[in-house]
C-alpha cells in the first residue's frame, strides 16, 4: 500500500475511534473495546474497499456488510457518518430515545444492510445475501464481521457449512480475534480455538491478518479476491480497545462507557495520534 | 352428503409453490432436510435451481431467508412447525421480524395431528409464539383451496408471514364458486344466532360438522373460519359476540396463546361475552394415529358439539 493511502486510512481509523468514544460516552453505555478493535477494518472497508454510495445507500449492486458482532455498532456508525451516510452529530445521540442510532445495528439506518446484534445470526443473513448475489449473477461481495466469542454460537457453524456447500466465494467473513469476551479470555470462558483450523475444516479458505496494519489488511483482502469456489474467512488478530491506552487488552472495557475523565483522556490520546498523522 | 375429498394442506403448499414459481420469478424455497415431508420437494422437482436445502440447521435457514429477502428475493423457509416457530423463534424474531423482511415461513406438521411421531414433533405452541412478534402475519388455512390461496396472498404482501400447514388429510370444503381469500378477513361459513364457533385450520371442518349435529337438536350455530390469526378480523368477531352473546373457539393448538387467546383479547376490548376455548389443554401430546388422537383430545365434531351444549349454559 502506498504511504499516502496508508496515512489516509490511519487517519480515518483514528477518527472512527474518536466517534466510538464520543458515542459511548454520550450514551453512558455501549461497547468500546470491540469497536476499537475493528476500527482499522472499518476504515479499510468503508474508505478503500466497499463499492458503496452514501448518496444512494440502497444501490442494488452495492457491496453488503453485516456487522454480525452487532454490539460494535459504534464503530460501524462512526465509519458510516464519516463516509457521509449521515451527519457526524448523530453519533452523540447513540442509544438515546428518539435516535436513529439504536444500540445495535438496525436496517433502517442509511448504510446498514442488516439488523444484527443477537450473536451468531448476522453470518446467516450474509449467506443469504451472497446466495442472492449468485442467483442474480451480481458482482457484489458480502462481508460479515464476527466476534471471536461470537463464534461459540452454533448457528455460526450451521452458516459455515451452508456457505461452503453452496460455494459462496462472494462471501468474506472477518473474525475479530481479540481473545477477550465478556466473562474473560476465550480460553477461560469456553474456547472456540483453534479458529483457523475450524473454518478450514468447514471448507473455507482461511487468511490471517494483523488487524492494525493496513499492509496486512490489504494483502488479506487481495488474497480473498483471488479465491474461487469457496467462502473466505479472514481471522484478524486484534487488540481489544486498540488506540486507547487504558482500554487495550482489558476485559472490563467490553461493555462499559468511559466516564468524563476517561473520555477526556481517551480523546486526548486519539487527538495526539491524529495530530501525529497529520504532521 | 357427497363423498368427502381429503387432502393435507402440506400437499397444497408444495403444489402452490410449484405452480406459482413461474408467475413470481423472485420466489425461492429453502428447506431443512424435510422436503419430502413438508412437500417443498414438489417445488424442488419442478424448479431445482430455485430450491436450497439448508440441512438440519433451522436457525441458519431462517437467517439465510432473511438475507435473501434483504436482496429482493421472496424466500419460503420450510420445516416442521416445531422447528420453525420453536427452535428458530429467536432468529425469526430478530433476523426476520425486527427488520420486517419479506420472508414467508412455511411451517408444516403443526398440532397433534402429526400423530405417531409424538410430543416432540407435535407443535401446539407455534401460533402463540408467532403472535408475539410485531408485524408478523399468521395464516392457518383450513383446506386445500384455502392453503393455495394463502400461499399466493403471502407472496403478494410485503413482510413476514407464518403459514401453518398440517400433515393429516383434511376435508376440502372451500371448493365453491364464491370462495374468496382475503388476508385478515374471516369467513362466515354458516349464520346462526345462539352462539358462534370461531374456528381455524383443521378444526373448521370439524366445527361445521358440529354445527350440523347441533342444528339437528335445534341449536342455531354461527361458524366463522378465521384463517388469518394475525391481523385478526376483530370486526367480524366482535359482531358475532354482540349478535350471538357467546363464543366458542376451536383450534388444533394450545388453548394458551392461540386463536382462543386472540379472540378473548379482542372481545375484551369490544364486547365482553363468555368465550369457551377448545384446543389442546396445557399438556403435551403423545404418539398415536392422528384421527384417534384428535378424538382423544376432544378435537372432533362430536366432542365440540358436546362442549358447545355445555357452553350454552353460560348464556342462561
Amino acid at each position: 500500500m502506498d504511504l499516502v493511502t496508508k496515512k489516509a486510512l490511519q487517519k480515518s481509523a483514528c477518527k472512527i475511534r474518536m466517534g466510538v468514544i464520543e458515542g459511548t460516552y454520550n450514551a453512558k453505555s455501549g461497547h468500546p473495546g470491540g469497536s476499537l478493535s475493528i476500527s482499522d477494518l472499518m476504515a479499510y472497508l468503508y474508505f478503500a474497499k466497499l463499492h458503496i454510495d452514501p448518496n444512494s445507500p440502497d444501490m442494488e449492486d452495492r457491496d453488503r456488510l453485516v456487522l454480525s458482532k452487532g454490539h460494535c455498532a459504534p464503530a460501524l456508525y462512526s465509519a458510516l457518518s464519516l463516509r457521509g451516510f449521515f451527519s457526524l452529530d448523530e453519533l452523540k445521540s447513540l442509544r438515546h430515545i428518539g435516535s436513529m442510532l439504536q444500540g445495535h445495528p438496525c436496517i433502517n439506518i442509511p448504510g446498514v444492510d442488516m439488523s444484527s446484534g443477537s450473536l451468531g445470526q448476522g453470518i446467516s443473513a450474509a449467506c443469504g445475501m451472497a446466495l442472492a448475489g449468485k442467483l442474480d449473477d451480481a458482482d457484489y461481495k458480502v462481508y460479515a464481521v464476527l466476534g471471536d466469542g461470537e463464534i461459540e454460537e452454533g448457528q455460526v457453524w450451521e452458516a459455515a457449512m451452508f456457505a461452503s456447500h453452496y460455494k459462496l466465494d462472494n462471501l468474506v467473513a472477518i473474525v475479530d480475534y481479540n481473545g477477550l469476551q465478556i466473562d474473560g479470555t476465550l480460553s477461560e470462558v469456553c474456547s472456540p480455538e483453534p479458529i483457523p483450523e475450524k473454518f478450514e475444516a468447514f471448507g473455507w479458505h482461511v487468511i490471517t491478518m494483523d488487524a492494525h496494519d493496513f499492509d496486512s489488511i490489504e494483502n488479506a483482502f487481495n488474497e480473498a479476491e483471488s479465491v474461487v469456489g469457496m467462502p473466505v474467512a479472514i481471522i484478524q488478530k486484534s487488540v481489544k480497545g486498540k488506540g486507547v491506552s487504558f482500554m487495550e487488552n482489558q476485559v472490563g472495557w467490553h461493555g462499559k462507557a468511559p466516564n468524563k475523565d476517561q473520555y477526556e483522556q481517551a480523546m486526548a490520546e486519539l487527538q495526539a495520534q491524529l495530530k501525529e498523522l497529520e504532521d | 352428503m357427497a363423498e368427502e375429498i381429503k387432502k393435507a394442506t402440506r400437499d397444497s403448499y408444495g403444489e402452490a409453490l410449484r405452480d406459482l414459481a413461474e408467475k413470481y420469478p423472485d420466489l425461492v424455497v429453502l428447506d431443512a432436510d424435510l422436503a419430502a415431508a413438508t412437500k417443498t420437494g414438489t417445488f424442488k422437482k419442478a424448479h431445482p435451481e430455485r430450491f436450497f436445502d439448508c440441512g438440519i440447521a433451522e436457525a441458519n435457514m431462517m437467517g439465510v431467508a432473511a438475507g435473501l429477502a434483504a436482496c429482493g428475493k421472496i424466500p419460503f423457509a420450510s420445516t416442521f412447525a416445531m422447528f420453525a416457530a420453536g427452535r428458530a423463534y429467536e432468529i425469526v424474531r430478530n433476523s426476520i421480524g425486527y427488520p420486517h423482511l419479506n420472508v414467508k415461513i412455511g411451517a408444516t406438521h403443526a398440532g397433534i395431528s402429526v400423530g405417531e411421531d409424538g410430543a416432540t414433533h407435535q407443535c401446539n405452541e407455534d401460533i402463540a409464539l408467532m403472535r408475539t412478534i410485531p408485524g408478523m402475519t399468521i395464516i392457518n388455512p383450513a383446506d386445500d383451496v384455502e392453503a393455495k390461496a394463502a400461499v399466493e396472498a403471502a407472496i403478494q404482501m410485503d413482510g413476514p408471514v407464518y403459514l401453518r400447514f398440517g400433515r393429516l388429510a383434511a376435508p376440502v370444503f372451500n371448493d365453491v364458486a364464491n370462495y374468496k381469500f382475503e388476508l385478515g378477513k374471516g369467513i362466515t361459513i354458516r349464520e346462526g344466532s345462539d352462539l358462534t364457533i370461531v374456528a381455524t385450520g383443521l378444526m373448521v371442518s370439524e366445527s361445521i360438522k358440529a354445527a350440523e349435529l347441533l342444528s339437528a337438536e335445534g341449536i342455531n350455530v354461527r361458524v366463522l373460519n378465521i384463517h388469518t390469526i394475525k391481523p385478526l378480523d376483530t370486526k367480524l368477531i366482535c359482531r358475532a359476540a354482540k349478535e350471538t352473546g357467546l363464543l366458542v373457539t376451536v383450534e388444533e393448538h394450545s388453548i394458551i396463546g392461540g386463536l382462543g387467546s386472540a379472540v378473548t383479547e379482542a372481545v375484551c376490548d369490544c364486547c365482553p361475552v363468555p368465550v369457551v376455548r377448545i384446543g389442546v389443554n396445557d399438556e403435551y401430546g403423545h404418539s398415536g394415529p392422528a384421527v384417534e388422537l384428535l378424538k382423544e383430545f376432544g378435537l372432533c365434531a362430536e366432542a365440540i358439539a358436546e362442549k358447545v351444549k355445555k357452553a350454552l349454559e353460560l348464556k342462561k
